[in-house]
């Protein structure tokens, strides 16, 4: 499942003060700032979490949009940020600011070892090796339930939620604050992986997705770059988690299961792959139209099936895919 | 209880786990040699056929026995009609590419379970053994029925493999597993043997999950332990291979029945969860696969 080839069409990227594709995403992540002033206070914590869960996509995309590589374990690293930052705060007693770092740093470790292990299978082989290491992951905490307590999971409260950043105190119960938090995550994210996408690395990256023998052939160490797209990948996830776990204060053994491993895939499946913007649209759409489809019924695994069958029938490219083919060639 | 029988013990709840989970386990294996694709909704066919053999069995009054062979014989058929609607639906239409299955199977798998929660519920509901003696062991005794479902999983292995090998279907089914194009040109009507091998998986499935469901009661979450341990005994026993398979299932049966009895079954699962990973890269074709061609 390629996203096409129109990545190639449009080689040479045009840069300098007109640059169409920068500030396109500049726009698009004005307009979720802005949003803030307009919105009612539900409204501020779902576009919150939105934007936390929507990092965890833009992430999954970096592996599964423009390496080419499908993992159906990312969960495993999302848990590894929400623990560690959640274990890192209530059982070290780190601020939150430390236990954050302890969060994405737990990513980057775990990223590293699953990577130098699971990158030497390829295809389908690789799905299930990822699916197994978070599947052994998700084990792990129940089994660890001692420290992680398991299903029922860690509750953040009290010092915890407050933080000192550049002399001013912050109050993570506050909406606002914990909306520019998940706005300034977000925002990072996605800048970093239009710069990542527009580089050279990220060029060797869809080289590799579209033919990784080619990529080899050409000299490329294909290996260092999907390991690199891994680490990347998994350690922005673990970014999100522990952000997900400090904003909503809550770590529970369900973060790490099999089904937050299938949502990052279907949010970018939905918005696009391999766009930039594509998981950040996909998440906005799937959580408002699971959250739109829950007033009518109850069967939210339903919209989620209908969903990822519809997709992979007739619109494999998803929303922006489809768009970049048809109307904007030069969508990053 | 002494060390021996309780070693024994373990041995035997780990044999009737390891006779289930080699049918469901070979279904998995069958549509993934013949069709080389990976159907994550396999651990739902199994659930379907649980929740409709109680559905079956208590629909049927009197004897147990009754209920359970109506259910036994109809669970797995209407199970086997559902996989070829989604195959022709669904898997034809993307035209059985890998990975685009895998995500349409994980679509499947969701509104499978939706279906059954919606329709039967979240509680977990028993269906009557048909047969009810035990077996006295100078240590303890045994259910009978447990040994009910050892002998009738080795008879449907053996089935199966009597199929496989010594009958036409199996031949035809053979020869589109080692090549599909060639087959086709044979006039071997590919696309028709894909539908009825999916179908099959899914029966077998389905056959496993009838048995295990006087000892195990009928829950619509209860796919999952099956797909992940059929995941891991047919990648361990070799992709496609009817032989590895059984003796995976085998062993992982055994193992999970022991490590379970003496630590805990989530220890034995991440065990071989982690097994599993290390064989898939060190050994990508599984302990008794042929390397491909």
């Amino acid at each position: 499942m390629s996203a096409g080839d129109t990545m190639a069409a449009h080689g040479a990227t045009r840069r300098g003060l007109f640059d169409k594709a920068l500030l396109l995403h500049l726009a698009v992540l004005a307009v979720l700032f802005g949003l803030q002033f307009v919105i009612g206070e539900y409204q501020h914590l779902s576009l919150a979490r939105v934007m936390v869960l929507a990092t965890y996509a833009v992430g999954y995309n970096i592996l599964f949009g423009y390496t080419g590589l499908l993992s159906l374990g990312h969960a495993m690293f999302f848990a590894a940020g929400l623990y560690g930052a959640g274990i890192g705060a209530s059982q070290f007693g780190l601020g939150v600011q430390e236990s954050f770092i302890a969060g994405v740093f737990s990513g980057l470790v775990l990223s590293t070892v699953i990577g130098l292990i699971a990158l030497r299978t390829t295809g389908v082989a690789f799905m299930i090796v990822t699916m197994m290491f978070a599947q052994a992951c998700y084990l792990l905490t129940l089994y660890f339930g001692e420290y992680t307590r398991g299903d029922e999971g860690i509750v953040l409260k009290g010092d915890i939620r407050q933080m000192v950043m550049f002399g001013y105190p912050f109050d993570l119960t506050s909406p606002v604050v914990r909306y520019n938090i998940a706005f300034g995550l977000l925002a990072v994210c996605v800048l970093i992986c239009l710069a990542l996408v527009r580089s050279p690395t990220g060029r060797v990256l869809v080289a590799i997705r579209e033919n990784e023998e080619r990529a080899g052939m050409l000299g490329y160490d294909t290996f260092r770059t999907k390991l690199f797209a891994l680490v990347v990948s998994g350690t922005m996830s673990a970014a999100a988690g522990a952000a997900y776990a400090l904003l909503f204060a809550y770590v529970g053994a369900s973060f790490a299961s099999i089904q937050y491993s299938i949502l990052p895939l279907l949010w970018v499946l939905l918005g696009g792959i391999g766009t930039v913007l594509g998981p950040v649209v996909g998440t906005l759409l799937m959580f408002y139209l699971v959250d739109y489809a829950s007033e009518y019924t109850s069967a939210y695994m339903l919209v989620v099936g209908v969903a990822l069958l519809i997709l992979v029938v007739w619109f494999p490219k998803g929303l922006l895919g489809t768009l970049r083919e048809r109307v904007i060639a030069w969508l990053p | 209880m002494d060390f021996g029988p309780y070693l024994f013990l373990a041995v035997l709840e780990g044999t009737v786990t390891a006779a289930v989970l080699a049918l469901t386990a070979l279904g998995l294996s069958l549509v993934f040699g013949v069709m080389r694709i990976v159907n994550v909704a396999h651990g739902e066919f199994f659930m379907l056929g649980a929740v409709l053999a109680w559905w079956f069995s208590s629909m049927v009054s009197g004897s147990p026995a009754i209920g359970f062979l109506v259910a036994i014989v109809m669970a797995p058929l209407v199970v086997g009609a559902i996989a070829v609607l989604c195959e022709r639906t669904v898997l034809k239409r993307i035209n059985y590419d890998p990975e685009a299955t895998i995500v349409a199977t994980i679509g499947i798998l969701y509104i499978i379970q939706q279906l059954a929660l919606t329709f039967y519920g979240a509680d977990a509901r028993p269906v009557q053994a048909p047969v009810n003696f035990r077996v006295v062991f100078p240590w303890f005794g045994y259910s009978g029925y447990k040994l009910v479902v050892i002998a009738a999983s080795a008879v449907l292995l053996l089935a199966t493999w009597f199929v496989l090998t010594r009958t036409r279907f199996g031949l035809i089914m053979r020869a589109t597993q080692f090549d599909s194009e060639t087959a086709q040109a044979f006039a071997i009507p590919v696309d028709r043997v894909y539908a009825v091998v999916f179908a099959i998986g899914a029966m077998l499935a389905a056959t496993a999950a009838v048995l295990i469901v006087p000892i195990q009661q009928a829950h619509y979450l209860m796919g999952g332990d099956p797909l992940l341990l059929s995941f891991i005994v047919v990648i361990i026993g070799g992709l496609g291979s009817i032989f590895g398979t059984v003796v995976a299932a085998i062993i992982i049966g055994i193992s999970d029945g022991v490590i379970s009895v003496f630590f805990t079954p989530t220890l034995a699962k991440i065990l071989a969860t982690l097994l599993v990973a290390l064989v898939l890269v060190l050994r990508p074709q599984g302990l008794f696969g042929k390397t491909p061609r």
